[in-house]
């Protein structure tokens, strides 16, 4: 008995040193942290990237901060700490560059497009867009005022129907929430969406949404203090080794 | 120490002083309340106002709101009286227990109150089935959003109720129930009389908080126009696009708030 108490007592010592000193380092000069804002459809792929980014760049640190895109670039613009910043449509970046703050040309890294999220077992039978226009069934979109929004009302007039929505969201998290709990018979959602929600709901693929394609761009921010490790971040995002944590996760290449 | 340092306070009868110091931290608090109301006002766009506010979606939205609010407060009313009646004239066993139980809606972010409402109402929920042989569906329906806000509102009702039974007292329903009066006499003719200022302000308090009922609503009912889209709903929407527009109606929200309190506050005075 006594062993093992002082074997725990030892466990917690080297545990308790191991957290101080670990608070200790984040004092020391050599220590650098490079601040990455990033759209909240990237938290998965980002957190990866990161990682990798700290396992290739030993004393550097990255804090991630996710929001919606235009948090985010609203934050930046009155003056956030940020080093990098990628967000999730053209317009929100396009407002960054009207400020003159960006500190690298942006350059989009991924796209995503619209996919018809259902329960897993397809109560309403939908096979396509066309079954989103019956008033019968149970549908569930964004706003058009947000962007998936937007890009729902793009797609059904590429596709030629109107949609008749049963709810119109603030945003893909509660439409997926919706379809996920079975409130609804189909939701408008992104595909990386449908792959993290994984078998809690089945896409399926809308011919027409090649044609509304959502670009994600990415950019330094201009007056970053650590403006090369901000490069060699996006440098990461935009290579081989990005595309791949991006492919995986359902996002498109550019 | 003169004797200027306590405060004579002349109304309401009490002629007992308020020390002074307790002034500051007083006006603090109601600076902090009410710096950012002054806010809203000055933030509003005065010219493009009336616009604003008369636009299909809004009107829309605040008509849904007054609709949604008075039938969830009549709901609040008619499970709420029984409620505190049965807390504050009974004893039983577990008491206590159910009394916090059923008053946690009072502490709960409304979102999981609306998480809670999908998975007993919902389609897929406890009761969802049941709800559908009887041909009741909920799902996206004003039905919905006036269950959100009977669920958030009901123990603001409660509490004040009950409250307002116990400082009652019994004596005299005591004394009706003596001389012969049965106890549904007793209740509509000496106890709901008796606590009928402490059932206005209850049911006040329960039109108000469905009024700015957001989180439950949006996670339960969804959000469409005209339909299940509650002036909350509206303004957090409007947000993303039209700063302008959610400021002038959250000035709207605020407004009707503040008439259905007044009004009920001057009823108060008058008796």
């Amino acid at each position: 008995m006594i062993p093992r108490r002082a074997a725990g007592r030892a466990a917690l010592a080297l545990s308790l040193t191991a957290v101080l000193s670990t608070a200790a380092c984040g004092g020391e000069e050599g220590e650098r942290v490079l601040t990455v804002y990033a759209a909240a459809s990237l938290t998965s792929t980002f957190t990866e990237l990161a990682e990798r980014f700290e396992a290739d760049n030993p004393g550097v640190t990255v804090a991630l901060s996710f929001a919606g895109s235009s948090d985010l670039v609203a934050q930046v613009i009155s003056g956030a700490p940020a080093d990098v910043l990628a967000s999730a449509d053209l317009a929100t970046m396009d407002q960054l560059t009207a400020e003159d703050l960006q500190g690298s040309e942006p350059e989009v890294f991924a796209t995503n497009t619209l996919q018809i999220a259902v329960p897993p077992d397809n109560p309403g039978e939908v096979s396509g867009l066309a079954d989103l226009a019956e008033e019968d069934l149970a549908v569930v979109v964004c706003a058009p005022e947000v962007p998936c929004g937007a890009a729902a009302v793009a797609l059904a007039g590429e596709a030629g129907t109107t949609l008749a929505p049963d709810s119109e969201e603030q945003s893909v998290a509660d439409v997926l929430g919706k379809v996920r709990a079975g409130e609804a018979d189909a939701g408008l959602v992104y595909v990386t969406d449908v792959v993290a929600a994984a078998s809690d709901v089945l896409g399926i693929d809308v011919p027409e949404a090649a044609a509304v394609v959502n670009d994600y761009p990415v950019a330094t921010v201009a007056g970053s203090d650590e403006a090369e490790l901000a490069q060699a971040f996006v440098d990461l995002v935009l290579g081989e080794e990005g595309r791949q944590v991006l492919a995986d996760a359902g996002f498109g290449t550019p | 120490m003169p004797p200027s340092t306590r405060l004579r306070t002349t109304w309401g009868g009490s002629d007992v002083g308020v020390p002074r110091w307790i002034l500051l931290p007083a006006a603090a608090g109601a600076a902090f309340v009410l710096l950012p109301l002054l806010a809203i006002v000055l933030q509003v766009d005065w010219r493009a106002f009336p616009s604003l506010v008369t636009s299909e979606a809004s009107r829309a939205a605040l008509l849904l709101s007054l609709r949604t609010s008075a039938a969830s407060t009549v709901l609040c009313v008619l499970l709420g009286v029984p409620m505190a009646t049965a807390l504050a004239r009974t004893r039983f066993p577990g008491q206590s227990l159910l009394r916090a139980l059923v008053l946690l809606p009072l502490v709960l972010p409304p979102v999981v109150g609306g998480i809670a409402l999908l998975y007993t109402f919902g389609r897929r929920g406890l009761l969802g089935e049941t709800l559908e042989v009887l041909g009741l569906e909920v799902a996206f329906s004003t039905a919905a959003v006036v269950m959100a806000q009977t669920f958030v509102a009901l123990p603001f009702l409660v509490v004040s109720l009950e409250g307002a039974l116990r400082t009652a007292g019994h004596r005299y329903e005591i004394v009706a129930a003596s001389l012969g009066a049965r106890p549904t006499t007793v209740f509509r003719r000496v106890t709901l009389p008796l606590v009928l200022p402490g059932l206005v302000s209850g049911a006040v308090l329960a039109f108000a908080r469905a009024l700015g009922e957001f989180g439950a609503t949006i996670t339960f009912a969804g959000s469409l126009q005209g339909t299940t889209r509650t002036l909350p709903l509206e303004i957090y929407l409007r947000r993303e696009t039209d700063a302008d527009a959610a400021v002038a109606l959250s000035l709207v929200l605020v407004v009707v708030a503040v008439v259905v309190i007044g009004t009920a506050g001057q009823g108060r005075v008058r008796r």
